[in-house]
């Protein structure tokens, strides 16, 4: 579903990712680990087109289309969803309206009807819902006022309203506590499990890994991947850190 | 004085980054007089669109806001090579004036909103809030001139303006001007000139706006602040939409 080849990027000058190779099919949730400067971040932003992120080399293809060559909303209508590290804040946009605005913007450019205002509202009741997130939430300005924890819940509210095939999500378990933690791998497992779908789970830690179990695991590492395991490898790295698995490797 | 009004050039205070080039004797010297009379509250709505406008607009209002009177003013300068609303506003004890204004335009238009607030008698409050959203070589200006009489204690008067440049080349005046002579006074204003916040416009490209629409909406949440104070819905739907569609128009 989603193959990365030999992709190198960088920004500002500094080379991040170094030919980094990864293959994930459908209905499968792999998992990316790795120490801090890896390049995790940089992968999901490179995947998702983030301005700034330079592509120096290598390929990414998408269902079988070229994602380097689509621009960043147009991979959002092909199905990506990038949830953010750290989400952003638009004052005096409601998510109620930015959501609505941002699904049918999606069907547009995919030749589907837009939602009325009252399907809408009933979908993004059901996604709240399943998120433990107050309807009233969306009704505020898009994760103003948000804490840590309700800004993760809200991104995942996002994905579950605009149903992607494929999701990026990069440290969404940071800044959650061991509920929160709960709540959201759970909605993970409720909107991404599928043999239709699948997910690049981006984290540092094993705690989100036993609600989400991955059917693979790769760790990042100088911008590459240097070994790639089933879910005992995120076990292993637990245990033993990243030096001593890198060393083994 | 002679019958003939001298039109005014750069060198006044009031009209220094007005395009004072494209005046014409008869755009000026059309002061309209507002009286809100003692405890009353009234409204003024100001709408300059490519349906109404010349290429010349100078709106001139005269307000005079009785004793615990109210007067709120909410206008949008979207149309006009040279667009200027200019209102002169006396505030009697206990009285308040609100101001909602928008100025959105490119090429090389000049829209502008000058107050003189004069806050004459104690208690008296005033809000002005000013949006300007400009790319091309258009520009957006808000001259505020606030007097406080020596005494109209308790005045309590604020200015808020924020310039958004789409483009290189666009620009934005903000010209403060505060005449304080009374001690117990709360007078606050504030002036900030930006642009798109690059990183909202990529999370909202990454759940599938375009760029024009994630453009609107930022535009439009940037334009709100001005018509917070605005309750009445069609009026407010109004005055956004002159400006969303201006914008929509020529980007």
């Amino acid at each position: 579903m989603l193959k990365i080849e030999n992709l190198s990027a960088e920004i500002d000058g500094k080379q991040i990712l170094n030919g980094l190779t990864l293959e994930v099919a459908k209905g499968e949730v792999h998992a990316i680990m790795g120490p801090n400067g890896a390049g995790k971040s940089t992968l999901a932003y490179v995947l998702g087109g983030r301005p700034g992120y330079e592509v120096t080399g290598g390929s990414v293809s998408f269902d079988g289309k070229d994602l380097l060559d689509m621009e960043p909303h147009e991979r959002a209508a092909a199905g990506l969803f990038l949830g953010f590290q750290y989400p952003v804040e638009i004052p005096g946009v409601s998510n109620v309206q930015f959501l609505r605005e941002a699904l049918n913007s999606q069907r547009k450019q995919r030749g589907d009807e837009p939602l009325t205002g009252g399907e809408f509202l009933k979908l993004a009741k059901e996604k709240a819902g399943l998120l433990k997130l107050d309807m009233d939430m969306l009704k505020r300005n898009v994760n103003v006022g948000f804490s840590g924890g309700e800004k993760k819940r809200a991104e995942m509210v996002q994905m579950g309203i605009l149903d992607p095939s494929f999701a990026v999500l990069d440290e969404t378990d940071s800044g959650l506590d061991i509920d929160a933690l709960r709540v959201v791998g759970e909605g993970i497992n409720a909107i991404m499990r599928s043999p239709d779908k699948a997910a690049l789970l981006i984290t540092h830690y094993q705690r989100l890994l036993e609600v989400v179990k991955p059917d693979r695991v790769s760790i990042l590492a100088q911008g590459r991947i240097v070994k790639t395991g089933g879910a005992e490898l995120a076990e292993q790295l637990e245990n033993e850190g990243y030096d001593a698995v890198m060393e083994a490797a | 004085m002679s019958g003939t009004l001298d039109l005014p050039t750069r060198k006044h205070e009031a009209w220094r980054y007005s395009a004072v080039d494209k005046l014409r004797a008869g755009d000026l010297g059309k002061w309209r007089q507002i009286d809100v009379a003692s405890g009353d509250n009234a409204r003024e709505l100001l709408v300059i669109s490519d349906e109404n406008a010349g290429e010349t607009e100078v709106v001139q209002l005269r307000v005079n806001i009785a004793d615990d009177a109210r007067f709120e003013l909410f206008g949008v300068i979207a149309s006009g090579e040279f667009s200027r609303v200019e209102v002169e506003v006396t505030m009697g004890r206990g009285a308040h004036f609100e101001m909602g204004g928008i100025t959105v335009g490119g090429r090389n238009t000049v829209r502008e909103f000058v107050t003189r607030v004069n806050h004459a008698e104690p208690e008296a409050t005033s809000n002005q809030t000013v949006r300007s959203v400009h790319w091309g070589a258009g520009t957006g200006n808000f001259l505020g001139a606030i007097d406080v009489a020596r005494h109209a204690q308790k005045t309590d008067a604020a200015q808020d303006f924020k310039g958004l440049l789409l483009e290189k080349g666009a620009s934005v005046n903000a010209v403060p001007q505060l005449e304080i002579f009374a001690d117990d006074v709360k007078c606050a204003h504030g002036a900030t000139v930006g642009q798109l916040d690059e990183t909202a416009r990529f999370y909202m490209a990454a759940r599938g706006l375009s760029p024009d629409l994630a453009r609107r909406l930022l535009v439009q949440a940037f334009i709100g602040d001005a018509l917070v104070g605005l309750d009445d819905e069609e009026a407010h739907e109004k005055l956004l939409g002159t400006a969303l569609d201006k914008l929509d128009k020529h980007l």
